[in-house]
């Protein structure tokens, strides 16, 4: 199956995962901002969990599907999707034919980013191991940049998928406006304690100039170093919140560089990085603290919720109907896809 | 009983995904040796759900599965490789990468303000300049670009007071005291003096980078056949980048 992209929207690129492994040599990680729901829609559609798909921003692209056909899940943030012009359910796998087209009514207030996850994955080339867009080295996704109109992308090899399914509500991610769960350090003995504190006591408001890179916080009162905010560089994970010279917090995001010489006080779970990165620029946002040990069981939460969905998503493609029906059997150790439909 | 440890490093939590082991807040051959060991040994006996590892000047970060990863087994791990870790930074970063470059011309437009400023030849520049014991902390800032330390304090020179929108590619470079090179074409206030002829970081390339952090570093003048001989060579892929063993 093809995209074939009439109107690219605000900012659509193709990613995954992200590119993972080539820190040590400058390489940013890039991905999905929001990686939990990208995940989803490569789960319903029987894809691997990191299957390449089109991330839009704010007002999402107009995309026709040509050569043949296949399902499409559109997760995230809620754009307002309209196959056909008829308006469509986020988290759901729908079926998508040659001649399809499909639209966004752009932001609602629900997410400000979503993605458009398609049965095999968009078939780009793999740059060390990723096929995430990377724009500022111009590398991965479609010629290292924003998808343009007339753009046009092919589809991997698809698995089984069943249309009509959905992620049940008590597994989707949680998009509350619940405070950032955040990490201290490496460098909070770098702030002085009024400083840890007002960090936590602070309603910020996320600033107009963020992006992929850094999601920079406004409003507060200043956080004081105690020796100035230059460090010698070190490392930048994902979510590390940074207090620069001028004492407001920048969390970084998905395109962050690699190392970097301000002062990280703590880092947000990888969890609450989707959900910031769903919040447009405007919203106000706490951080709270949590033990590194509680995120890893965050994390391990996160996991039994992807586990219980495959399950869901399985379940319902083997369920057998004597009308008609599909599943997936194994015989001698290979595995086969079998439809049938009563005669 | 443990052995003291000699290094005074701290473990340090850096999210649900990531430990820093810190060596001190310095730029120093001592220390950058110690994150490089430290490196090297997780790198022969991995443990369970580690994902990467990322060195830098002072520190090495510890990316890891979170869904794997044991976190107070791994603590343990390197508290108790701390306390043994080799102080003799000789044996790290025993790889040389020798690094032809035509100095000075069209590709090094700054080399003959960096010649006033020092008050040196520019010939001199250029011989003080590969003659100087360059060490590749880490990388950092696009992908591939290297941080030297170790470049004769004679040719410090300040960056420029407005940085240029577009360095090309391959450009070496001085920054105050520290020496470099655009590992991609990217904006940058660093002196130009001359550029390398082959891609330093080339994504289809094993290695993708030329100059990686643990590396010493030796610059060297070529003239402009050899430059334009290199280069076609390096297109067609027939072009071996120089590394060699340090002392062997």
């Amino acid at each position: 199956m093809k995209l074939i992209i009439q109107a690219p929207g605000a900012l659509t690129t193709v990613q995954d995962l992200g590119r993972w492994g080539y820190q040590a040599i400058g390489m940013p990680v890039s991905g999905a901002m929001d990686a939990p729901a990208l995940i989803r829609g490569n789960i319903l559609l029987g894809n691997p969990d990191g299957a390449a798909a089109l991330e839009m921003t704010l007002m999402g692209a107009t995309v026709q599907f040509k050569d043949g056909e296949g399902a499409i899940t559109i997760t995230g943030g809620n754009l307002q999707p309209k196959i056909n012009n008829n308006p469509v359910n986020n988290w759901t796998v729908l079926p998508v034919k040659n001649g399809d087209i499909l639209t966004f009514g752009g932001f609602c207030g629900k997410g400000f980013r979503t993605y458009l996850c398609v049965s095999g994955g968009i078939d780009v080339p793999l740059v060390m191991g990723s096929r995430s867009t990377y724009m500022k080295a111009k590398i991965g996704g479609l010629e290292g940049r924003k998808l343009a109109k007339g753009d046009e992308l092919v589809t991997g090899q698809q698995g089984f998928y069943k249309t009509g399914i959905n992620c049940p509500e008590n597994l989707l991610p949680d998009y509350s406006f619940s405070p950032l769960r955040t990490v201290l350090g490496p460098q909070d003995d770098y702030i002085k304690p009024e400083g840890i504190k007002t960090f936590f006591d602070t309603e910020y408001k996320i600033s107009s100039s963020s992006d992929r890179m850094g999601c920079r916080m406004e409003g507060g009162e200043i956080i004081e170093h105690i020796k100035g905010a230059d460090i010698v560089s070190d490392a930048i994970p994902m979510g590390a919140v940074q207090i620069p010279g001028q004492g407001l917090p920048i969390v970084m995001m998905a395109d962050r560089q690699t190392t970097g010489g301000y002062v990280k006080i703590g880092v947000v779970h990888a969890l609450d990085v989707a959900r910031l990165s769903q919040l447009p620029p405007g919203t106000s946002v706490k951080f709270s603290q949590i033990t590194q040990e509680q995120g890893i069981e965050i994390s391990k939460i996160e996991a039994v919720k992807l586990n219980e969905l495959r399950s869901h998503v399985s379940e319902a493609i083997n369920s057998v109907s004597s009308e008609h029906g599909a599943m997936n059997i194994i015989v001698n150790g290979e595995k086969f896809f079998v439809t049938w439909e009563r005669l | 009983m443990a052995e003291k440890i000699e290094v005074n490093a701290k473990i340090l939590p850096a999210g649900e995904t990531c430990i820093f082991v810190d060596f001190g807040e310095k730029i120093d051959m001592k220390i950058n040796g110690y994150v490089q060991a430290l490196k090297h040994i997780l790198t022969e006996k991995p443990f369970d759900g580690l994902k990467e590892l990322v060195p830098t000047y002072r520190s090495l970060s510890i990316y890891f599965d979170p869904l794997t990863v044991d976190l107070k087994a791994l603590k343990q791990r390197l508290e108790n490789e701390l306390a043994t870790i080799s102080s003799s930074v000789e044996d790290v970063g025993s790889t040389e990468v020798h690094v032809p470059v035509f100095f000075g011309g069209e590709y090094g437009p700054d080399l003959s303000d960096v010649a006033e400023h020092t008050k040196l030849s520019e010939d001199e520049v250029i011989k003080r300049y590969c003659e100087s014991k360059l060490y590749c902390f880490m990388n950092g800032f696009t992908p591939g670009f290297p941080y030297l330390g170790g470049m004769d304090s004679s040719l410090e020179t300040p960056r420029l007071k407005s940085p240029r929108e577009l360095i090309p590619a391959n450009s070496v470079a001085i920054g105050g005291a520290q020496a470099g090179a655009y590992s991609i074409a990217s904006p940058g206030g660093w002196r130009i003096i001359g550029r390398v002829p082959y891609e330093l970081y080339d994504p289809d390339r094993e290695p993708a980078v030329a100059i990686q952090a643990g590396m010493w570093v030796c610059f060297y003048p070529v003239n402009m056949e050899r430059y334009k001989e290199i280069e076609a060579q390096a297109k067609t892929g027939e072009y071996k980048i120089e590394y060699r063993q340090k002392g062997i």
